[in-house]
Protein backbone atom coordinates (compact mmCIF):
# COMPACT_ATOMS: atom_id res chain seq x y z
CA UNK A 1 0.00 0.00 0.00
CA UNK A 2 1.24 3.37 -0.65
CA UNK A 3 1.61 6.54 1.75
CA UNK A 4 0.14 9.43 0.30
CA UNK A 5 -0.13 13.33 1.27
CA UNK A 6 -2.83 14.01 -0.52
CA UNK A 7 -2.69 17.74 -0.06
CA UNK A 8 -2.74 16.96 3.70
CA UNK A 9 -1.10 16.00 6.68
CA UNK A 10 0.01 12.17 7.14
CA UNK A 11 0.97 10.26 10.32
CA UNK A 12 4.21 9.96 10.28
CA UNK A 13 6.37 7.24 12.96
CA UNK A 14 9.97 6.62 13.26
CA UNK A 15 12.43 6.63 16.58
CA UNK A 16 14.31 9.21 17.56
CA UNK A 17 16.73 8.48 20.35
CA UNK A 18 15.53 5.44 21.29
CA UNK A 19 11.83 6.79 21.59
CA UNK A 20 8.88 6.00 19.40
CA UNK A 21 7.52 9.76 17.85
CA UNK A 22 4.67 10.05 15.71
CA UNK A 23 4.10 13.25 13.66
CA UNK A 24 1.53 15.18 12.23
CA UNK A 25 3.51 16.09 9.00
CA UNK A 26 3.24 17.10 5.21
CA UNK A 27 5.16 14.42 3.58
CA UNK A 28 7.39 16.79 1.75
CA UNK A 29 8.05 18.52 5.61
CA UNK A 30 12.15 18.26 5.71
CA UNK A 31 13.15 16.09 8.44
CA UNK A 32 15.19 18.79 9.92
CA UNK A 33 12.10 20.60 10.39
CA UNK A 34 9.94 18.46 11.75
CA UNK A 35 12.73 17.00 14.58
CA UNK A 36 13.60 21.07 15.23
CA UNK A 37 9.66 22.26 15.39
CA UNK A 38 7.55 19.17 16.00
CA UNK A 39 10.18 17.14 18.15
CA UNK A 40 11.92 20.46 19.83
CA UNK A 41 15.07 18.66 19.01
CA UNK A 42 16.88 22.38 18.40
CA UNK A 43 20.46 20.22 18.56
CA UNK A 44 20.18 19.61 15.08
CA UNK A 45 20.97 23.05 13.15
CA UNK A 46 20.27 24.32 9.85
CA UNK A 47 23.37 26.30 7.67
CA UNK A 48 22.86 26.12 4.34
CA UNK A 49 19.85 24.47 3.45
CA UNK A 50 21.03 22.52 0.74
CA UNK A 51 23.46 19.70 1.50
CA UNK A 52 26.89 21.63 1.13
CA UNK A 53 27.19 22.08 5.17
CA UNK A 54 27.01 19.35 7.47
CA UNK A 55 24.89 21.31 10.25
CA UNK A 56 21.64 19.74 9.97
CA UNK A 57 23.44 15.82 9.43
CA UNK A 58 21.80 13.01 12.00
CA UNK A 59 22.25 9.47 11.74
CA UNK A 60 19.05 7.65 9.67
CA UNK A 61 19.22 4.02 10.15
CA UNK A 62 22.94 3.98 11.28
CA UNK A 63 24.10 6.29 7.89
CA UNK A 64 24.69 9.76 8.14
CA UNK A 65 22.40 12.10 6.50
CA UNK A 66 21.49 15.43 5.87
CA UNK A 67 17.89 15.96 7.51
CA UNK A 68 17.49 18.76 5.38
CA UNK A 69 17.38 17.26 2.23
CA UNK A 70 14.72 13.84 3.84
CA UNK A 71 11.25 14.77 3.27
CA UNK A 72 9.82 13.31 6.39
CA UNK A 73 8.06 10.60 4.89
CA UNK A 74 11.46 8.86 3.93
CA UNK A 75 11.99 8.77 7.48
CA UNK A 76 8.43 6.84 8.20
CA UNK A 77 9.90 3.89 9.89
CA UNK A 78 13.43 5.17 10.25
CA UNK A 79 15.29 5.00 13.27
CA UNK A 80 16.86 8.50 13.71
CA UNK A 81 19.70 9.60 16.20
CA UNK A 82 20.33 12.92 16.62
CA UNK A 83 22.75 15.22 18.97
CA UNK A 84 20.50 14.64 22.09
CA UNK A 85 20.59 11.10 21.78
CA UNK A 86 24.43 11.13 22.64
CA UNK A 87 24.34 12.02 26.51
CA UNK A 88 23.52 8.71 28.27
CA UNK A 89 21.99 9.79 31.82
CA UNK A 90 23.42 13.59 31.82
CA UNK A 91 26.86 12.08 31.16
CA UNK A 92 28.54 13.34 27.80
CA UNK A 93 29.57 10.66 25.05
CA UNK A 94 32.78 10.31 24.76
CA UNK A 95 32.89 12.75 21.25
CA UNK A 96 31.14 15.51 23.15
CA UNK A 97 33.61 14.68 26.31
CA UNK A 98 36.84 15.13 23.78
CA UNK A 99 35.30 17.94 22.19
CA UNK A 100 34.95 19.26 24.99
CA UNK A 101 38.86 19.21 25.80
CA UNK A 102 40.36 19.32 22.25
CA UNK A 103 38.34 22.78 21.78
CA UNK A 104 36.35 21.09 19.18
CA UNK A 105 33.38 23.81 19.21
CA UNK A 106 33.41 27.53 19.62
CA UNK A 107 30.26 28.96 17.91
CA UNK A 108 28.28 25.63 18.25
CA UNK A 109 26.31 25.59 14.69
CA UNK A 110 28.46 22.67 13.43
CA UNK A 111 29.46 20.94 16.16
CA UNK A 112 25.76 18.74 16.09
CA UNK A 113 26.80 17.99 13.13
CA UNK A 114 30.28 17.41 13.20
CA UNK A 115 29.99 15.12 16.15
CA UNK A 116 27.66 12.87 14.27
CA UNK A 117 29.50 13.02 11.33
CA UNK A 118 32.85 11.48 13.58
CA UNK A 119 30.22 8.81 15.57
CA UNK A 120 29.62 7.49 11.65
CA UNK A 121 33.14 7.34 10.98
CA UNK A 122 33.88 5.80 14.32
CA UNK A 123 31.62 2.97 13.36
CA UNK A 124 32.95 2.43 10.71
CA UNK A 125 37.13 2.49 11.59
CA UNK A 126 37.16 2.80 14.99
CA UNK A 127 40.77 4.12 15.03
CA UNK A 128 41.23 6.50 11.99
CA UNK A 129 44.06 8.13 10.49
CA UNK A 130 44.06 11.81 10.47
CA UNK A 131 43.69 11.45 6.58
CA UNK A 132 40.45 9.22 7.08
CA UNK A 133 39.29 11.40 10.00
CA UNK A 134 39.67 14.46 6.92
CA UNK A 135 37.59 12.87 5.00
CA UNK A 136 35.04 11.29 7.29
CA UNK A 137 34.16 15.14 7.94
CA UNK A 138 34.98 16.59 4.64
CA UNK A 139 30.95 17.76 4.18
CA UNK A 140 31.14 19.62 7.12
CA UNK A 141 32.39 23.19 7.31
CA UNK A 142 33.26 24.68 10.25
CA UNK A 143 34.04 28.64 10.18
CA UNK A 144 35.35 29.26 13.72
CA UNK A 145 38.09 26.44 14.52
CA UNK A 146 40.17 25.55 11.51
CA UNK A 147 39.18 22.29 12.16
CA UNK A 148 42.54 20.96 13.67
CA UNK A 149 40.86 21.07 16.94
CA UNK A 150 37.95 18.64 15.62
CA UNK A 151 40.71 16.23 14.18
CA UNK A 152 42.23 15.99 17.44
CA UNK A 153 39.06 15.34 19.38
CA UNK A 154 38.48 12.98 16.90
CA UNK A 155 41.06 10.99 16.89
CA UNK A 156 41.65 11.38 21.04
CA UNK A 157 37.78 9.51 21.19
CA UNK A 158 38.88 6.86 18.75
CA UNK A 159 42.05 6.22 20.84
CA UNK A 160 39.94 6.16 24.16
CA UNK A 161 37.15 3.88 21.99
CA UNK A 162 34.37 5.70 21.63
CA UNK A 163 33.49 3.33 19.13
CA UNK A 164 33.06 0.37 21.45
CA UNK B 1 10.81 31.79 -2.29
CA UNK B 2 10.82 29.05 0.05
CA UNK B 3 8.13 26.07 -1.21
CA UNK B 4 5.79 25.37 1.13
CA UNK B 5 5.29 21.79 2.02
CA UNK B 6 1.54 21.66 1.55
CA UNK B 7 1.95 22.18 -1.82
CA UNK B 8 3.53 19.01 -2.39
CA UNK B 9 2.64 15.63 -2.93
CA UNK B 10 4.97 12.95 -2.37
CA UNK B 11 4.16 9.20 -2.60
CA UNK B 12 6.13 5.93 -1.51
CA UNK B 13 4.96 3.13 -3.78
CA UNK B 14 7.79 0.94 -2.20
CA UNK B 15 7.95 -1.59 -5.54
CA UNK B 16 9.24 -1.22 -8.82
CA UNK B 17 6.05 -1.81 -10.71
CA UNK B 18 3.70 0.24 -8.58
CA UNK B 19 6.04 2.98 -9.40
CA UNK B 20 6.42 2.48 -13.17
CA UNK B 21 2.42 2.32 -13.05
CA UNK B 22 2.23 5.66 -11.78
CA UNK B 23 4.78 7.19 -14.51
CA UNK B 24 2.44 5.10 -16.85
CA UNK B 25 -0.56 6.57 -15.80
CA UNK B 26 0.16 10.26 -15.99
CA UNK B 27 3.98 11.07 -17.95
CA UNK B 28 5.66 13.67 -17.33
CA UNK B 29 3.63 14.64 -14.03
CA UNK B 30 5.56 12.41 -11.63
CA UNK B 31 8.65 13.92 -10.80
CA UNK B 32 10.87 10.61 -9.52
CA UNK B 33 12.67 11.49 -5.87
CA UNK B 34 15.58 9.04 -4.33
CA UNK B 35 18.14 10.39 -1.87
CA UNK B 36 17.09 14.17 -2.63
CA UNK B 37 20.68 15.74 -3.01
CA UNK B 38 19.42 17.29 -5.76
CA UNK B 39 15.57 17.42 -5.96
CA UNK B 40 15.56 18.76 -2.13
CA UNK B 41 17.77 21.45 -3.37
CA UNK B 42 15.41 22.54 -6.01
CA UNK B 43 12.43 21.82 -4.05
CA UNK B 44 13.71 23.98 -0.90
CA UNK B 45 14.48 26.96 -2.98
CA UNK B 46 10.89 27.20 -4.33
CA UNK B 47 12.56 26.00 -7.96
CA UNK B 48 10.99 22.64 -8.10
CA UNK B 49 8.45 22.60 -11.26
CA UNK B 50 6.43 19.94 -10.66
CA UNK B 51 3.83 19.70 -7.68
CA UNK B 52 3.91 15.65 -7.50
CA UNK B 53 6.84 13.40 -6.13
CA UNK B 54 7.28 9.81 -6.06
CA UNK B 55 9.95 8.33 -3.88
CA UNK B 56 12.23 5.46 -5.63
CA UNK B 57 14.48 5.67 -2.23
CA UNK B 58 15.90 1.98 -1.63
CA UNK B 59 14.06 -0.06 -3.94
CA UNK B 60 15.29 -3.12 -3.31
CA UNK B 61 15.12 -3.67 -7.47
CA UNK B 62 17.60 -0.39 -8.03
CA UNK B 63 19.81 -0.80 -5.13
CA UNK B 64 22.17 -4.13 -6.34
CA UNK B 65 25.02 -4.28 -7.90
CA UNK B 66 24.66 -7.90 -9.96
CA UNK B 67 28.17 -9.01 -11.22
CA UNK B 68 28.09 -10.92 -14.46
CA UNK B 69 30.87 -12.99 -16.13
CA UNK B 70 31.29 -10.14 -18.92
CA UNK B 71 29.85 -7.20 -17.26
CA UNK B 72 28.16 -5.41 -14.23
CA UNK B 73 24.87 -4.18 -13.48
CA UNK B 74 24.93 -1.12 -10.95
CA UNK B 75 21.19 -0.39 -10.14
CA UNK B 76 20.56 3.08 -10.16
CA UNK B 77 19.18 3.58 -6.90
CA UNK B 78 22.96 2.61 -5.49
CA UNK B 79 24.45 5.75 -3.68
CA UNK B 80 27.46 6.63 -4.14
CA UNK B 81 28.91 4.76 -0.87
CA UNK B 82 27.64 1.46 -2.54
CA UNK B 83 29.64 2.13 -5.22
CA UNK B 84 32.97 2.91 -3.33
CA UNK B 85 32.60 -0.41 -1.14
CA UNK B 86 31.45 -2.46 -3.70
CA UNK B 87 34.66 -4.80 -4.38
CA UNK B 88 34.32 -5.48 -7.59
CA UNK B 89 33.55 -1.63 -8.66
CA UNK B 90 36.47 -0.79 -6.27
CA UNK B 91 38.90 -3.17 -8.34
CA UNK B 92 38.02 -3.01 -12.22
CA UNK B 93 36.02 0.51 -12.09
CA UNK B 94 38.45 2.57 -10.38
CA UNK B 95 37.46 5.60 -12.44
CA UNK B 96 33.66 5.88 -11.12
CA UNK B 97 34.63 4.47 -7.22
CA UNK B 98 37.12 7.08 -7.02
CA UNK B 99 34.14 9.73 -8.31
CA UNK B 100 32.13 8.48 -6.02
CA UNK B 101 34.35 9.23 -3.12
CA UNK B 102 34.81 12.69 -4.75
CA UNK B 103 31.01 13.34 -4.50
CA UNK B 104 29.61 15.98 -1.88
CA UNK B 105 30.93 14.73 1.41
CA UNK B 106 30.13 11.58 3.23
CA UNK B 107 26.15 12.54 3.69
CA UNK B 108 25.59 13.24 0.39
CA UNK B 109 26.97 10.15 -0.78
CA UNK B 110 25.13 7.79 1.38
CA UNK B 111 21.90 9.37 -0.01
CA UNK B 112 22.98 10.64 -3.96
CA UNK B 113 22.39 7.65 -6.26
CA UNK B 114 24.41 6.57 -9.47
CA UNK B 115 20.85 7.14 -11.74
CA UNK B 116 19.88 10.30 -10.52
CA UNK B 117 23.35 11.81 -10.97
CA UNK B 118 22.70 10.62 -14.99
CA UNK B 119 19.24 12.49 -14.87
CA UNK B 120 20.16 15.51 -12.75
CA UNK B 121 22.28 15.54 -15.98
CA UNK B 122 24.64 18.34 -14.35
CA UNK B 123 27.85 19.08 -16.94
CA UNK B 124 29.83 19.07 -14.14
CA UNK B 125 29.16 15.20 -12.31
CA UNK B 126 31.91 13.93 -11.19
CA UNK B 127 30.72 10.13 -12.32
CA UNK B 128 29.56 10.97 -15.41
CA UNK B 129 32.72 11.25 -17.96
CA UNK B 130 34.04 7.66 -15.87
CA UNK B 131 30.86 6.31 -17.79
CA UNK B 132 31.45 7.46 -20.37
CA UNK B 133 34.86 6.18 -20.65
CA UNK B 134 33.34 2.65 -19.92
CA UNK B 135 31.02 3.40 -22.54
CA UNK B 136 28.31 2.30 -20.49
CA UNK B 137 24.84 0.71 -21.47
CA UNK B 138 21.66 1.97 -19.49
CA UNK B 139 18.31 -0.21 -18.98
CA UNK B 140 15.53 2.42 -19.24
CA UNK B 141 12.66 0.44 -17.79
CA UNK B 142 8.74 1.41 -17.96
CA UNK B 143 5.46 -0.02 -17.67
CA UNK B 144 6.08 -0.51 -21.46
CA UNK B 145 8.53 -2.74 -21.18
CA UNK B 146 13.21 -2.57 -20.85
CA UNK B 147 15.32 -0.72 -23.59
CA UNK B 148 18.83 -0.82 -23.70
CA UNK B 149 20.79 1.93 -25.03
CA UNK B 150 24.32 3.55 -24.86
CA UNK B 151 25.18 5.69 -22.71
CA UNK B 152 27.16 7.42 -25.42
CA UNK B 153 25.16 10.22 -26.75
CA UNK B 154 22.16 9.88 -23.80
CA UNK B 155 22.55 13.67 -22.87
CA UNK B 156 21.07 15.65 -25.95
CA UNK B 157 21.98 19.19 -24.48
CA UNK B 158 22.04 20.95 -21.36
CA UNK B 159 20.31 18.94 -19.51
CA UNK B 160 17.95 17.04 -21.89
CA UNK B 161 18.55 13.44 -21.65
CA UNK B 162 16.96 10.83 -23.98
CA UNK B 163 14.97 9.34 -21.16
CA UNK B 164 10.91 9.20 -21.72
CA UNK B 165 8.71 10.85 -18.92
CA UNK B 166 7.31 7.52 -18.02
CA UNK B 167 10.62 5.49 -17.59
CA UNK B 168 13.43 5.35 -15.23
CA UNK B 169 17.03 3.69 -15.10
CA UNK B 170 16.90 0.94 -13.69
CA UNK B 171 20.29 -0.38 -13.92
CA UNK B 172 23.91 0.93 -15.47
CA UNK B 173 26.14 -2.06 -17.49
CA UNK B 174 29.45 -1.76 -17.33
CA UNK B 175 31.61 -4.66 -19.65
CA UNK B 176 34.35 -6.03 -17.79
CA UNK B 177 36.97 -5.70 -19.82
CA UNK B 178 38.94 -2.66 -18.74
CA UNK B 179 41.95 -4.28 -16.54
CA UNK B 180 44.55 -3.65 -18.84
CA UNK B 181 43.92 -0.19 -19.37
CA UNK B 182 45.97 2.64 -17.33
CA UNK B 183 42.91 4.67 -15.72
CA UNK B 184 43.26 8.30 -14.70
CA UNK B 185 41.11 10.17 -13.03
CA UNK B 186 41.35 14.05 -12.10
CA UNK B 187 38.93 16.56 -10.42
CA UNK B 188 40.22 20.44 -10.51
CA UNK B 189 38.11 22.45 -8.03
CA UNK B 190 37.91 24.49 -5.06
CA UNK B 191 38.17 21.38 -2.87
CA UNK B 192 37.76 18.47 -3.17
CA UNK B 193 34.77 17.38 -0.92
CA UNK B 194 31.33 19.46 -1.52
CA UNK B 195 32.94 21.42 -3.82
CA UNK B 196 31.68 21.39 -7.85
CA UNK B 197 34.40 20.85 -10.29
CA UNK B 198 35.94 23.61 -12.44
CA UNK B 199 37.00 20.84 -14.57
CA UNK B 200 37.46 17.09 -13.87
CA UNK B 201 39.40 14.12 -16.37
CA UNK B 202 38.20 10.42 -16.64
CA UNK B 203 40.49 8.79 -19.05
CA UNK B 204 41.49 5.20 -19.74
CA UNK B 205 44.60 4.03 -21.83
CA UNK B 206 46.68 0.71 -23.28
CA UNK B 207 49.89 0.59 -24.62
CA UNK B 208 51.09 -1.92 -27.12
CA UNK B 209 54.66 -2.04 -28.09
CA UNK B 210 54.95 1.72 -27.24
CA UNK B 211 52.16 2.61 -29.52
CA UNK B 212 48.33 3.52 -28.31
CA UNK B 213 46.70 0.97 -28.77
CA UNK B 214 43.22 2.23 -27.01
CA UNK B 215 42.58 5.53 -25.83
CA UNK B 216 39.56 6.94 -24.08
CA UNK B 217 39.09 10.62 -22.34
CA UNK B 218 35.94 12.50 -21.02
CA UNK B 219 35.47 15.25 -19.09
CA UNK B 220 32.84 17.27 -16.88
CA UNK B 221 32.32 21.09 -16.79
CA UNK B 222 34.05 21.65 -20.55
CA UNK B 223 30.61 21.66 -22.49
CA UNK B 224 26.58 21.37 -21.99
CA UNK B 225 27.04 17.72 -21.11
CA UNK B 226 29.42 15.48 -20.16
CA UNK B 227 32.30 15.22 -23.00
CA UNK B 228 34.13 12.67 -25.06
CA UNK B 229 36.62 14.07 -26.56
CA UNK B 230 36.62 11.94 -29.67
CA UNK B 231 38.92 14.49 -31.64
CA UNK B 232 41.97 14.29 -29.13
CA UNK B 233 41.42 10.58 -28.96
CA UNK B 234 41.91 10.10 -32.69
CA UNK B 235 45.12 12.40 -32.35
CA UNK B 236 46.42 9.79 -30.50
CA UNK B 237 45.16 6.33 -31.33
CA UNK B 238 48.00 4.56 -33.06
CA UNK B 239 50.83 6.67 -32.25
CA UNK B 240 53.80 6.87 -29.53
CA UNK B 241 53.89 8.96 -27.00
CA UNK B 242 56.47 11.79 -27.00
CA UNK B 243 56.70 15.72 -26.83
CA UNK B 244 55.05 16.61 -30.25
CA UNK B 245 52.39 14.38 -29.63
CA UNK B 246 51.65 15.56 -26.29
CA UNK B 247 51.80 19.36 -27.44
CA UNK B 248 49.31 18.32 -30.25
CA UNK B 249 46.93 16.47 -27.97
CA UNK B 250 46.89 19.59 -25.67
CA UNK B 251 46.19 21.79 -28.14
CA UNK B 252 43.34 19.85 -29.84
CA UNK B 253 41.60 19.38 -26.29
CA UNK B 254 42.02 22.92 -25.56
CA UNK B 255 40.03 23.76 -28.86
CA UNK B 256 37.29 20.53 -28.69
CA UNK B 257 36.06 22.01 -25.52
CA UNK B 258 33.53 24.38 -25.25
CA UNK B 259 33.51 25.61 -21.64
CA UNK B 260 31.45 28.89 -20.49
CA UNK B 261 32.09 31.40 -17.77
CA UNK B 262 30.16 31.08 -14.75
CA UNK B 263 30.80 31.71 -11.11
CA UNK B 264 33.40 28.43 -10.62
CA UNK B 265 35.54 29.36 -13.29
CA UNK B 266 36.06 31.56 -16.84
CA UNK B 267 35.91 29.63 -20.27
CA UNK B 268 39.92 30.63 -20.72
CA UNK B 269 41.03 28.90 -17.65
CA UNK B 270 38.70 25.30 -18.19
CA UNK B 271 40.06 24.94 -21.96
CA UNK B 272 43.88 25.55 -20.62
CA UNK B 273 43.40 23.29 -17.91
CA UNK B 274 41.53 20.67 -20.45
CA UNK B 275 44.57 20.66 -22.37
CA UNK B 276 46.68 20.44 -18.98
CA UNK B 277 44.84 17.71 -17.84
CA UNK B 278 45.27 15.57 -21.16
CA UNK B 279 48.94 16.42 -21.39
CA UNK B 280 49.48 15.24 -17.95
CA UNK B 281 47.57 12.06 -18.35
CA UNK B 282 49.76 10.95 -21.68
CA UNK B 283 53.07 11.40 -20.28
CA UNK B 284 51.66 8.93 -17.12
CA UNK B 285 50.27 6.62 -19.44
CA UNK B 286 53.86 6.40 -21.33
CA UNK B 287 55.53 6.07 -18.56
CA UNK B 288 53.29 3.64 -16.75
CA UNK B 289 54.61 1.23 -19.75
CA UNK B 290 58.40 1.30 -18.28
Amino acid sequence: MSESSQDAKCEIAFTVNGQLATVRAYAMERLLDVLRHELGLTGTKEGCGEGECGSCSVLMDGSLVNSCLIPVLQASGANIVTIEGLACDGHLGVLQQTFLEYGGAQCGICTPGMILAAVHLLRKKPCPTLEEIREGLSGNLCRCTGYMQIIEAVAEAGRRGAAT
Amino acid sequence: MRARPSDYELVIPHTLPAVLSLLGQEPGVWLPIAGGTDVMVQYAAGKLGRRKLVSIWNLPELRRIEVFAAEIQIGAGCTYTDLSEHEVVNREFTLLSRAARWTGGIANQNRGTIGGNIVNASPAADSLPALLVYEAELLLVSSRGERRVPYTGFHIDYRKTQIAPDELIRAICLKRRFSEYYAHARKVGARNAQAIAKVCLAALGRLADGVVEDIRLAMGSVAPVPLRLTGTERIVKGNRIDSWLVQLARTTATAEVQPIDDIRSSARYRAAVAGNLVAEYLEQLERSSN
